[in-house]
């Protein structure tokens, strides 16, 4: 088994309450059934949709978001696959693809000794 | 903010009442709104939709903490503070509240207060008053207190009305500038105006059930939904020592009594029963004695609306175990009542149904060729099919066929034509 990281990314905020509550139970069912399937390392966590960039060798401090709504990251999870296929299937269940998001799949990179 | 304590191991997608976003979404705006003034209902709107987003998003990765209105009502109190804090001077707030809202020192505890459960309470009944604006149609009231208090979208509104999503969002958009020129809240404190507008609430509330009940939405449970949503507005309004009157009880009463025979009234395959074919066994006996017991407690008054008199049709229904049983003697005598109180086409045609049951076909398609105004049914699928009904009791196969014809082409949904086809085939099953 690897590891890898899931990043949510975009995705269109629900339009009702009810909507909101349905995708909200969606997330979860899919999370629990990772986990049940023992495929979930860390649940991880949502991010802020804001932030700050400091780059360069100035080490400039600049606003977010850095990126453009879909491509927004809006949280992350840890997996466990057997490799980079599995993880790109798995990926597959998130309730992300309803709301026109993206999973971008990323194995963590391991020491082999 | 750290009201979300539980460990991820733990994490479980726990029973949520399915209508709690949309409960919460309710509360969370009449507060805001007190909070903010009628005139600011959109950022009210705006602060509930990041407060949700928030709580999905966390929800999502975490789990439903054990209080979720608690956590929304703590987050969008939150979102208040910060923007009362950012944009004190910006905006026009509501005018009571003004000066509280522009000090430090008041500002966190009057949100505290706005948000009490006891002044939710009060803000919910204030609002449904707002949106029952004489200014306002029948129909713009019921999607005004569907949307805000009860949390419905637009889409979801025209959905359940089976009305275009543009024409519902001008509709509501509108509205709420009327409800805007004001500042505050309808005042329910007032005895004078509460009385004044009392009839305008609980027409909006009773429209609302039937909306539920007799609508053209083809979804089941969005229909059950619109008759729970008014039943529980209703109970609100009963709470309050103002709405406490004979007429509201008689509101609650028909609603509950109505509401009792929807398990009977859609099959399990989704096929629509008329009320004479109806497995009454499956009729609801907990709202049944509940409906009595408040059309008992509404008959207290001398004034009788047109609330108590549907309900006492309802419950003569309720009373009869079996079809066979049904005091439709006593059920003509209501319609004539109610056709003094509230006269319609609808009224007229469901008495000259009754009047059928105790004298026959006959008798009954005489009184439906003395509706008043009769025309005005030509577009109800259900006046064709009574029309075809009683030819088919008293023989005519072929003229009733074409009258289920006709209605079947004025079908509404799915469920309303496969039960309007069902009875074309009936007169052909017949014919001699």
């Amino acid at each position: 088994m690897a590891e890898f990281l899931y990043l949510y990314r975009g995705g269109a905020s629900p339009t009702s309450p009810a909507e909101g509550q349905a995708v909200m139970q969606k997330w979860m069912t899919w999370m629990k059934e990772l986990g049940e399937k023992g495929h979930l390392k860390a649940v991880g966590s949502p991010l802020e949709k804001t932030g700050k960039l400091v780059s360069g060798g100035q080490k400039i401090v600049s606003d977010g978001p850095f990126a453009e709504a879909k491509d927004l990251i809006g949280g992350y999870t840890l997996v466990m696959a057997k490799d980079i296929d599995e993880a790109a299937e798995l990926s597959k269940g998130c309730p992300i693809f309803e709301a026109n998001g993206a999973v971008e799949v990323r194995p963590i990179l391991q020491m082999n000794m | 903010m750290d009201v979300h304590q539980q460990p991820e191991e733990d994490r479980q997608a726990a029973e949520l009442d399915p209508q709690l976003f949309r409960h919460e979404a309710g509360r969370m705006v009449v507060a805001l709104t007190r909070l903010f003034g009628m005139h600011n209902l959109a950022l009210a709107e705006d602060v509930v939709q990041d407060a949700f987003c928030r709580a999905i998003e966390v929800w999502k990765f975490k789990g439903v903490p054990a209080n979720p209105s608690a956590w929304l009502m703590a987050t969008a109190k939150h979102r208040a503070v910060d923007l009362l804090r950012r944009e004190r001077t910006a905006r026009t707030y509501e005018p009571e509240l003004t000066r509280m809202i522009e000090s430090e020192w008041t500002l966190v505890p009057t949100i505290h207060e706005v948000f009490s459960a006891h002044a939710i309470q009060d803000d919910q009944l204030r609002m449904m008053f707002s949106c029952c604006h004489p200014r306002l149609r029948e129909d713009a009231r019921v999607a005004l207190v569907l949307h805000i208090l009860c949390g419905f979208s637009v889409g979801e509104i025209a959905a359940a009305f089976v009305s275009g999503q543009a024409a519902t969002e001008k509709r509501i958009t509108r509205s709420k500038k009327v409800l805007a020129q004001s500042k505050k809240l309808f005042d329910v404190t007032a005895p004078g105006e509460f009385s004044a507008r009392l009839p305008a609430v609980q027409r909006a509330l009773y429209l609302l059930f039937n909306e539920g009940y007799h609508g053209a939405s083809p979804e089941t449970a969005v229909r059950a939904e619109l008759c729970r949503e008014a039943m529980r507005l209703t109970a609100m309004l009963l709470e309050h020592p103002l709405g406490k009157r004979p007429s509201t009880y008689a509101l609650a009463a028909l609603m509950d009594l109505h509401a009792a025979r929807l398990p009977a009234r859609v099959d399990a395959a989704g096929n629509l029963n008329s009320l004479l074919d109806q497995d009454r066994s499956q009729w609801d006996q907990r709202l049944v004695a509940e409906g009595v017991r408040l059309l008992e407690v509404s008959a207290k008054g001398s004034n009788v609306t047109e609330y108590h008199v549907e309900a006492a049709i309802a419950a003569v229904h309720a009373r009869a175990k079996r079809m066979e049983d049904t005091e439709w003697g006593a059920i003509v005598a209501l319609y004539d009542t109610l056709m003094k109180i509230r006269p319609s086409p609808i009224v007229a045609l469901n008495r000259a149904i009754a009047v059928a049951q105790e004298e026959g076909p006959e008798r009954g398609l005489e009184e439906i060729g003395l509706i008043p105004y009769r025309e005005r049914l030509d577009g109800y699928p259900f006046y064709w099919a009574a029309l075809g009904e009683l030819e088919l009791r008293r023989g005519g196969y072929e003229v009733a066929r074409e009258h289920f014809g006709t209605a079947t082409k004025l079908a509404r949904n799915a469920m309303e034509r496969r039960f309007l086809e069902q009875r074309v085939r009936a007169c052909e099953g017949i014919k001699p």
